[in-house]
Formats: C-alpha cells, structure tokens, sequence
C-alpha cells in the first residue's frame, strides 16, 4: 500500500541459498516497495515476510559525507563486525579510501554502497537498481561480487530495469 | 550503542551541531548588556533569566540537523536493519547530543555569567540549574528533531513545537537563579528534565518509524 492505494498483491517469492531474482515491472508499480518490505523498513498490508539477514542498496548510500570513504565504510562494518577492506577491493576503490565520501562521484557513490553491501556479510542482499550510474567495468565487478556471493550460499532480490548479470536468476514481474 | 554514541560526537563536533549553540549563546551574553545598559545591578537582577532564555534558544538550533540528515541519507533505515531498535538509535542520539551540548554550555556559562555580573553564588546556581536541565532541553531537541524529519523547512515550525512545550524547563530554571536559591525549584526542574529524558526515546523512536511510510 502507498498513500492508500494497493501496488500489488498476490505476491509470493522464496529464495534458498545461492539464488537470485529480478523483479522487473513499470516505474511506480512498487518494486522499491517490496524490496523495503523484504528489508522490513515497511509493513506489507497483509502478508508476512520470513528472512535472516539482510543488506539492503537503494539509492541512498548511507555513508557519512565528511568521512573519508574508508571511515565511513568500516563504521558499517564495525557494526557488522566485518572488514571493509575486502569489499572496497573488489569494487575497485581502494585508490578512494583516503577521499572523503562528499567529493565523490554519482557511479563511485553506487560503488561505495554495493561495497557496503558486499562488506555486510549478510545471506540476502536486497539491491534496488544497482546498476543505475555504474560504468561497464563497475557492472562487471558487481556481477563477480554477486556471483561470489552465491556460491558462498548467499541469495539475491534485486529490482532493475538494466540487464545486471542475474541471467540465470528467477525474474518476478509485477505488473 | 557506543560505535552509536561516538559517531554522534564526531558529528557534533565537525558537523556545527557542538558550535553553534555555543557560540549563539555567547554572543547573546554578551549583546544582552548593550541592550539593557552597563547598570550593574540591573543585569545581576535579570541576567540569569537572560541567561536561561539564551541556553532554550540555543538547544533550538540543532533541531533541523540531528535527525533529518540521517533520515535523508538512509542510515536510520540501515540502523533498523540491523536489528537495531528506533528507541536504541534515540537514546544514542540523546547521549551523544547531550554530551556535545550541555558541558559546553556549562563552560560556557562562566564567562557568559561574567558579563552580565552575576555574583559568585548565583552562577553557582545557574550551573547546577543547567546541569539539571540541560538533559532536559537535549531531550525536547531530540524529539522535535524526530517530528520534524521529512518536512520541509522546519525552522519555525520547530520553535513553535518547541518553546511552548520548555515553558516549564525555563519558569524552575530561571526562578531556581532568581529566588534566591529555593530548591524546590531545582527539584521540580529535574523532575522535568527526568519526564523528558525517559519519554524522548519512545517519542522520536515512534517518529522516526512513523517518517518511513
């Protein structure tokens, strides 16, 4: 429900560990929604939500803007008790970690959220257009870092509308 | 909760957050005598009630940057997703608030008493009162914070949900300096600022949730 009106319903997904879906559908249809609603940031109207934990990109980097990019990384990952290292690694911005997060880019900001992500450690990862703003090497590298996180038993609910290196996952249309 | 606490310091501290209160309250210290004339007696009289109308101004001053920024860039829903409960997350913001705000004000208040000419035993006592009250007037900034996340421009909105509602803090504060030291009025002070402190997380927790949908 958003402002009274019902997006969808009818809804029913369970992802086991190593797989992923796409959930495509128009612009306004919800599909941010339900990945809010997957993270439990939001009630479904009716219907219940089962998961362990979850990482969750959206739009949003939720990253200190006056930190460097390395501060405000392994603030996420203290809390996570995780290290952030690794992730900035395998998003290529190691060569970033001493800039401070409110000089960056649009793509490197996206960048710096998938690492967030990835630097969680969490089975779900919830990605909300993650392609949006990357560069083809910055999709090749979120394409690897899902693939690892797959064989490693985690599983994936992503909404785009860009091909994001998912061809194998489950695709949900809302519609 | 203490990664939480320290990251509200930081913030405070090179975000403005810790500063401007000072500084706000500091200069109305020190404009207050050019206002009412360099007659001594007369600002011992009133600056103690000056004094305490300057520290509820300056505790509305954060209001529009303790709890929006981080509604705005995601880190509250982070925080949530992590199993961390929107009443956990005030209560740090509270400590964190109140650490940056209080004490300096306190400092503050020494030179601030100095030029108004408040004798010794009534700075003693204007302390001891912002000591009581200071957690009091975090609290209240917090929870307008909270109310007021998502709406737009909400400088004057803030103040008018605020200054009606630290009508108490301000009638035992400044009458705990002027009377001469009655302590009932100390108590009821604390008594206030407890009420504030205990309820602020339930309120700005209920308001940062209610701020998602």
């Amino acid at each position: 429900m958003r402002g009274g009106r019902l997006l969808f319903e009818g809804f029913g997904l369970a992802l086991g560990p190593g797989e992923a879906a796409v959930v495509t559908g128009p612009n306004g249809i919800g599909k941010s929604s339900l990945l809010r609603i997957a993270a439990g940031l939001l009630r479904a109207a009716a219907g219940q939500v089962a998961r362990s934990g979850v990482a969750l990109a959206d739009e949003r980097a939720a990253l200190d803007e006056r930190l460097t990019l390395r501060e405000a990384l392994a603030f996420w990952a203290g809390l996570d008790r995780a290290a952030a290292e690794p992730a900035m690694a395998a998003m290529g911005l190691a060569h970033l970690a001493q800039v401070p997060v409110r000089l960056l880019s649009t793509g490197q900001r996206k960048r710096a959220t998938l690492a967030r992500v990835v630097a969680s450690g969490a089975p779900l990862w919830l990605l909300d257009e993650p392609a949006n703003g990357l560069d083809s090497e910055g999709l090749e590298r979120l394409a690897r870092a899902m693939r690892r996180h797959r064989a490693a038993g985690g599983a994936i609910l992503a909404a785009s509308h860009q091909p994001i290196g998912l061809a194998d996952a489950a695709e949900v249309r809302l519609a | 909760m203490r990664a939480l606490i320290l990251r509200e310091l930081r913030l405070a501290a090179t975000g403005g957050n810790a500063l401007l209160p000072l500084i706000f309250f500091l200069l109305v210290a020190t404009l207050f005598p050019f206002a009412v004339g360099p007659d001594g007696p007369l600002l011992a009289r009133t600056g103690g009630g000056a004094l305490w109308m300057a520290a509820l101004l300056a505790a509305l001053l954060p209001v529009e940057r303790l709890i929006e920024p981080d509604r705005a860039s995601g880190v509250l829903d982070q925080l949530a997703m992590r199993g961390l409960s929107e009443e956990g997350v005030a209560i740090a913001k509270l400590a964190g608030h109140w650490l940056s705000f209080g004490p300096p004000l306190m400092l503050a208040a020494v030179p601030a008493a100095a030029l108004m000419r408040l004798p010794g035993e009534v700075l003693a006592r204007l302390e001891l009162g912002l000591l009581a009250g200071t957690p009091g007037l975090a609290a209240l900034t917090l929870i307008i914070s909270a109310l007021t996340a998502g709406v737009r421009s909400t400088g004057a909105l803030a103040g008018l949900l605020m200054l009606p509602l630290a009508v108490p803090i301000l009638i035992f504060g400044a009458g705990y300096v002027e009377r001469g030291g009655d302590a009932g009025a100390l108590k009821l002070l604390g008594a206030v600022s407890l009420l504030l402190v205990a309820a602020a997380p339930f309120a700005a927790g209920a308001a940062i949730r209610a701020s998602r949908d």
